[in-house]
C-alpha cells in the first residue's frame, strides 16, 4: 500500500531526513518510535504535503501512485489521513459543516455521489456512537476553544468519518492523560480493519500498551534503525533511546 | 424668465436629438447649476416645495467642500463632467441577448445560480413585459395595500404623498449635513418610499428587487422608511449579483425613521464594479445611511456585506433618542485587487438606558485597502447607555492592509462600554489542516472566511445569507496563491 524508499528530505539547510525505508501492507499497524528531532513528525509531514519540507531524493508510492507529486488534497483523496500532533482551531466553522465538505470533496474526487444533509447526518451520528463521543461536538465550530483531549478525539472522529486507507497518527498521545489516551486508543481500535494500515508515530510506549502494532521501527538521525515487532517497543521502554548515540547507526 | 425657457429647453433636448444619435438621448449634458436643478425637478413632475427644497440644498450644497478624511485616495472628481439625469433607457437601446454581455460578468451569474431570466434582467436586457417579476409585484403590492404599508418609488411618493415627504425627507439627513448629502438632495434620481403604519408588521421581506421601477435608479440614490409606533419591517436592499453602471459616482442616501416600539431592519449586499485589476473604472460609492430612533424601545438594525466597489465611505448610523432605544450594526466588508473602503458606523446614544451593538468583520486581501471608523457617542442625558463594539479584522497575504480607528466619546458615569479588536491572517496551518481532509485552497478559503463571518451572516435574512456566502467565496476566489 505504502512504499517509501531512500527518501530523503531537507527543512532550510539541514537534512532530516537520510535514506529512509519503509513499506506498509493493508491492514498493518506499523509505530514508529525514536528520540526527539528524530524526523518522526518530519516523516509525516512529508507524506501528507506539508509546505516547508523540501524533497531531496527517494521515492513515497501509494496506492501505486507518487505520492510526492500529489496536493494535500489529492492524497487525501487517495485515501491518506494525518491526525494532527496540534489539531488547528478553525473558528466560526462549523465542525459538522466542516467533515460534510471534506466528506463530500472526497467522495466527488472518487466519482462517488455526494451525501446530502440527511444521509451525511444518520452517518455522522453512527460514528459518534461507535466511537463514544458527545453530539455537542457537532454544533461546535472546528477545534475552537477544544482541550487538548477534546481536539485528539476530533481527530479520530474525523478519521472515522472519512474512513482512510492509510492513517498517520502523529503523536496523537501526547498532552493526553490516561483517561483520554484510553478513548483514543480505543477509538483507533475500532477503526482497525484488513483494508486500512496506519502508521503510529509516538514518542512512549504507553499508547502501544492500547494499540497493538504489528511492527515496530526505531527512527534516529532520518533513518529507520531497528525494526521488530511489539516487543521492541517494550524493550525500548526499559533501555530508553540512549543506546542509539553509544551505538551509533551500526545498523 | 430666460432661466424658465433655459430649463425648458433642457427638458425638451431629447426630442431635439432624440431617435437620431447612437447617444442615450435621454441623458442631460454633463454640468451642474439652478437650471439643471430645476429641470430635473420638472422632468420628474415634481410639486413646487420639492423643486425649493432641492434649489435650497443646491445652493447651500455651493458653500461645501469635499470630504478629505477618509482614508481613501482617488483623483479629484470633477462635478461639472457628470450628468445629472438620466432617463430609464428605452428598450431599443439595451442589449438584445446575453451574446453581447461580458462573459466574465455571466460565468458569475451562473457561479451564484442566477436563473437565466434572471441573468437578463440583470445585464440589462430588455426583456418582455410579462415577465415573472411584473405579476410577482403586482401581487406583492397588494398584499400590502391590504394592511396599509405603501411601497413605492420616491418620485411617486412624491406625488401620491407629498404630506408624508414633507414631513419626513431630510429630517434625519438634512442637505446640510455633508457634501454629499447636499449633491444628492439637489439631484437625487429616484429612490423607494416605505411607509408602515402603526402597529402593522410588515407580512413580507421588502426588496428592491420586487419593485418593477426600481432600475436604473441612477447614482443619486434616495431611500426613505418610516415606522410608525409598533411597526416592524424588514428591507433589503442590492443584489448579490455584480452589477455595471456607467456612472462613476454614487452618492445614496437613506434615512430610516423609527417611533415608539416600532422595529426597522435594513440589509444591504453590495457588489458593484471594482474596476479592472488596475482599479480603473471601478464605482466610487460615497453613501450617507442613518436611522432616528424618534421613539421609546424603537430599534434599529443595519446589516451590511460589502464585497464590490473601487471606493467605499459608508458609515450607517443610528441615532438613538427614544428611552431604551436600540442600534445595531453587523458588517462584512471585503476589499481586494486595489479596493478602498472606509467604513463603520456611528451610535449616538441621547436616550436614557439606550443600547447598541457593533460587529464588524473586515476582510482584506490582494492590495486592499480596508479602515474601519466607527464613533460611539454617549451624551450626558444617556444614563445606563451601554454599548458594545467587536472589530475583527482578516488579512489575506502580505500586501493587504486592514486600519482600526474607533472614536469613543462617554459623558455619562453611568455608561457601559465595551470595545474588542482583534486582527488576524488566514494561517498556513489552516490552510494545510483543510487540504488534508480534502478540501481545495480555495475551498479551505471560503470555509475559514465564512467562519469568520458568521455572526454577521447569522443576521441576514436566510436566502440573503446563502447568496452571501457564495458572494463571498467568489469574491475571493484567487485571493491565495
Amino acid at each position: 500500500m505504502l512504499v517509501v524508499n531512500g527518501l530523503r528530505a531537507t527543512v532550510g539547510e539541514k537534512e532530516i531526513l537520510q535514506g529512509l525505508n519503509l513499506t506498509v501492507n493493508p491492514g498493518e499497524i506499523h509505530a514508529i518510535m525514536g528520540p526527539n528531532g528524530s524526523g518522526k513528525s518530519t516523516l509525516a509531514h512529508v507524506l501528507s504535503g506539508r509546505d516547508g519540507y523540501t524533497v531531496t531524493g527517494g521515492s513515497a508510492t501509494f496506492a501505486g501512485q507518487d505520492l510526492l507529486a500529489l496536493e494535500p488534497e489529492q492524497r487525501a483523496h487517495l485515501g491518506l489521513f494525518l491526525a494532527f500532533q496540534y489539531p488547528v482551531e478553525l473558528p466560526g466553522v462549523n465542525n459538522t459543516y466542516f467533515l460534510k465538505a471534506a466528506l463530500n470533496s472526497i467522495r466527488k474526487a472518487r466519482g462517488e455521489t455526494e451525501l446530502d444533509a440527511v444521509s451525511f447526518l444518520r452517518l455522522i451520528k453512527e460514528k459518534l456512537k461507535i466511537l463514544h463521543l458527545d453530539e455537542s461536538l457537532l454544533k461546535r465550530a472546528v477545534n475552537a476553544g477544544f482541550s487538548g483531549g477534546e481536539k485528539k478525539r476530533n481527530e479520530i472522529f474525523q478519521m472515522a468519518l472519512l474512513e482512510p486507507k492509510l492513517a498517520i497518527l502523529d503523536e496523537t498521545d501526547s498532552g493526553l492523560d490516561i483517561d483520554a489516551l484510553r478513548v483514543v486508543a480505543d477509538g483507533v481500535n475500532a477503526l482497525r480493519s484488513p483494508e486500512r494500515s496506519m502508521i503510529v508515530v509516538t514518542h512512549y510506549q504507553r499508547l502501544l500498551d492500547y494499540i497493538q502494532p504489528d511492527f515496530v521501527h526505531v527512527l534516529a538521525k532520518g533513518q529507520i534503525i531497528r525494526s521488530g515487532g511489539k516487543e521492541l517497543a517494550l524493550e525500548l521502554e526499559t533501555t530508553g533511546y540512549g543506546w542509539i548515540d553509544a551505538e551509533g547507526l551500526a545498523a | 424668465m430666460t432661466s424658465t425657457t433655459a430649463v425648458n429647453d433642457l427638458v425638451k433636448s431629447e426630442y431635439e436629438h432624440g431617435f437620431t444619435t447612437e447617444i442615450a438621448s435621454d441623458t442631460f449634458p454633463p454640468g451642474l447649476d439652478e437650471t439643471v436643478v430645476r429641470a430635473i425637478s420638472q422632468r420628474k413632475g415634481e410639486p413646487e416645495f420639492m423643486t425649493a427644497w432641492r434649489l435650497k440644498a443646491y445652493r447651500h450644497w455651493l458653500t461645501m467642500t469635499e470630504p478629505n478624511w477618509a482614508a481613501v485616495d482617488y483623483p479629484k472628481i470633477d462635478f461639472q463632467a457628470i450628468s445629472y439625469f438620466s432617463a430609464p433607457k428605452r428598450p431599443e437601446d439595451a442589449p438584445k441577448s446575453l451574446d453581447e454581455i461580458d462573459p466574465i460578468l455571466l460565468e458569475t451569474y451562473q457561479k451564484l445560480g442566477i436563473p437565466l431570466e434572471e441573468q437578463k434582467v440583470l445585464a440589462g436586457i430588455a426583456v418582455d413585459a410579462v415577465f415573472d417579476s411584473v405579476s410577482v409585484a403586482t401581487t406583492f403590492r397588494k398584499s400590502l395595500a391590504e394592511v396599509g404599508v405603501i411601497f413605492c418609488s420616491i418620485s411617486e411618493a412624491v406625488h401620491d404623498y407629498p404630506d408624508l415627504i414633507q414631513k419626513y425627507l431630510g429630517s434625519v439627513v438634512p442637505y446640510t449635513d455633508n457634501f454629499y448629502a447636499g449633491l444628492n438632495a439637489a439631484v437625487f434620481s429616484d429612490g423607494t418610499f416605505v411607509y408602515v403604519p402603526k402597529g402593522v408588521r410588515c407580512p413580507m421581506e421588502l426588496s428592491t428587487y420586487f419593485r418593477i421601477n426600481a432600475r436604473n435608479t441612477g447614482q443619486f440614490e434616495r431611500t426613505l422608511i418610516v415606522a410608525e409606533a409598533g411597526a416592524y419591517v424588514s428591507y433589503l436592499e442590492g443584489c448579490t449579483a455584480p452589477q455595471r453602471d456607467e456612472n462613476q459616482l454614487h452618492a445614496a442616501v437613506v434615512e430610516l425613521i423609527v417611533l415608539d416600539d416600532a422595529e426597522v431592519k435594513y440589509s444591504t449586499v453590495q457588489n458593484w464594479y471594482p474596476g479592472d485589476a488596475q482599479g480603473k473604472g471601478g464605482i466610487y460609492n460615497f453613501v450617507t445611511k442613518r436611522g432616528d430612533c424618534r421613539g421609546a424601545r424603537a430599534k434599529i438594525s443595519w446589516t451590511q456585506v460589502e464585497t464590490g466597489s473601487a471606493i467605499t465611505w459608508k458609515y450607517p448610523s443610528c441615532l438613538l433618542r427614544g428611552e431604551g432605544s436600540v442600534g445595531e450594526f453587523y458588517s462584512v466588508a471585503v476589499t481586494k485587487g486595489r479596493q478602498q473602503a472606509d467604513t463603520g458606523t456611528k451610535m449616538i446614544h441621547i436616550g436614557k438606558n439606550t443600547r447598541s451593538t457593533i460587529v464588524s468583520k473586515g476582510i482584506s486581501a490582494g492590495e486592499g485597502q480596508q479602515t474601519y471608523r466607527g464613533l460611539v457617542r454617549i451624551g450626558q442625558r444617556a444614563e445606563g447607555a451601554r454599548n458594545h463594539t467587536q472589530c475583527d479584522s482578516l488579512l489575506i497575504g502580505d500586501r493587504c492592509t486592514a486600519n482600526t480607528v474607533p472614536y469613543i466619546e462617554v459623558r455619562t458615569p453611568t455608561a457601559n462600554m465595551e470595545h474588542e479588536a482583534t486582527t488576524s491572517k488566514i494561517s498556513d496551518d489552516q490552510l494545510f489542516y483543510c487540504r488534508s481532509r480534502g478540501l481545495t485552497e480555495e475551498d479551505a478559503v471560503s470555509m475559514i472566511v465564512n467562519g469568520f463571518c458568521k455572526e454577521v451572516f447569522n443576521e441576514l435574512p436566510m436566502e440573503f445569507a446563502v447568496e452571501a456566502q457564495k458572494l463571498l467565496s467568489i469574491s475571493l476566489e484567487g485571493a491565495v496563491g
